[in-house]
């Protein structure tokens, strides 16, 4: 019962953090909410019983590809002003 | 406005999907018949004791050689296309990296890079394995990357390591193909004992492999993003 609320609870913060992702005019605001929306992704998939999966999300979706959405806003940032 | 109207009808008509396939779902009780054969018989004839690397390795070695094809594909386009414009290296701009972040990685990033090798030699024993071991080893890098922008890391190195290990790994389950039952087959090596370090055949062997690959290509993409910024 437990297990269930708790994956709610994640399931509506991921919604409201995409959300936020997809509304937010901050371009850097937007891709650290994308990252955390992979961040407790990662935590449901370890609630529902796939830790392989967990851990690849963790490395790369929150990880690896906040980190190259980082350096490609850095270099679009220099060619536009 | 009629835009608006459309979206909002194209959610109401997903949501009446959607709550009709959750009204009707009910749970599987038994497994499936390739799956029950896989749950029964994966200990006995692969000998790891996770079975998602058995049927990731061994039953389905295959559709592991497109990913790490696509992988090595991505890589190679994100290379082609950000070495082109790589000119003013030597002297761009280094932004301060706060102390904290620095000490921090210094202390974090062996750490890191000896989880993620234990991830995937350990892949046949716990959950993990050469992917997300790989992930593991390429973040460690990139927050090195980000803390010590001085620290060089040699690009060909990397892509030697890459195309040494990504043919290792094909070399591995052609061998599969002389020397046993089928391509990528682990039983080229004895099974050993079920559970320890060294069992499961080749499995340790191909995840090594695997994982040195994932984990030098991530990089990579990483290293020529790096080595394109103007200031980092």
């Amino acid at each position: 019962m437990l297990q269930i609320i708790l994956a709610i609870f994640l399931g509506i913060i991921m919604l409201i953090l995409a959300v936020i992702a997809v509304q937010n005019k901050n371009v850097v605001v937007a891709i650290i909410a994308a990252g955390a929306v992979s961040l407790f992704a990662s935590v449901l998939y370890l609630l529902l019983a796939a830790p392989d999966v967990a851990m690849t999300e963790a490395a790369i979706g929150s990880g690896l590809s906040t980190i190259i959405f980082f350096y490609v806003l850095n270099k679009i940032k220099r060619q536009n002003g | 406005m009629v835009k608006k109207g459309f979206i909002l009808l194209i959610l109401a008509a997903m949501a009446v999907i959607i709550v009709g396939a959750f009204a009707g779902f009910t749970g599987n009780t038994d497994l499936g018949y390739v799956a029950n054969h896989y749950a029964s018989n994966g200990a006995s004839e692969v000998g790891s004791a996770n079975l998602v690397t058995a049927v990731v390795v061994t039953y389905r070695g295959l559709d592991t050689l497109g990913e790490v094809t696509i992988l090595f594909l991505s890589a190679a386009i994100v290379g082609f296309f950000l070495k082109v414009e790589n000119t003013d290296n030597k002297d761009r701009k280094l932004k301060y990296v706060s102390e904290i972040l620095n000490t921090a990685s210094q202390v974090l990033v062996p750490i890191i890079i000896l989880f993620g090798v234990y991830v995937f030699i350990n892949g046949h024993l716990s959950p993990g394995g050469g992917f997300q071991g790989g992930a593991i080893l390429a973040s460690g890098f990139v927050l090195m990357f980000i803390a010590q922008p001085k620290k060089e890391i040699s690009h060909k190195m990397v892509t030697i390591l890459e195309s040494i290990s990504g043919v290792s790994f094909v070399l591995l389950g052609v061998a599969g193909i002389i020397f046993a039952s089928g391509f990528l087959d682990n039983t080229i090596l004895s099974l050993g004992k079920f559970g320890t370090l060294f069992s499961a055949g080749a499995i340790p062997i191909i995840y090594i492999f695997v994982g040195l690959k994932v984990g030098s290509e991530l990089t990579s993409i990483a290293l020529s993003l790096k080595e394109n910024q103007n200031e980092a």
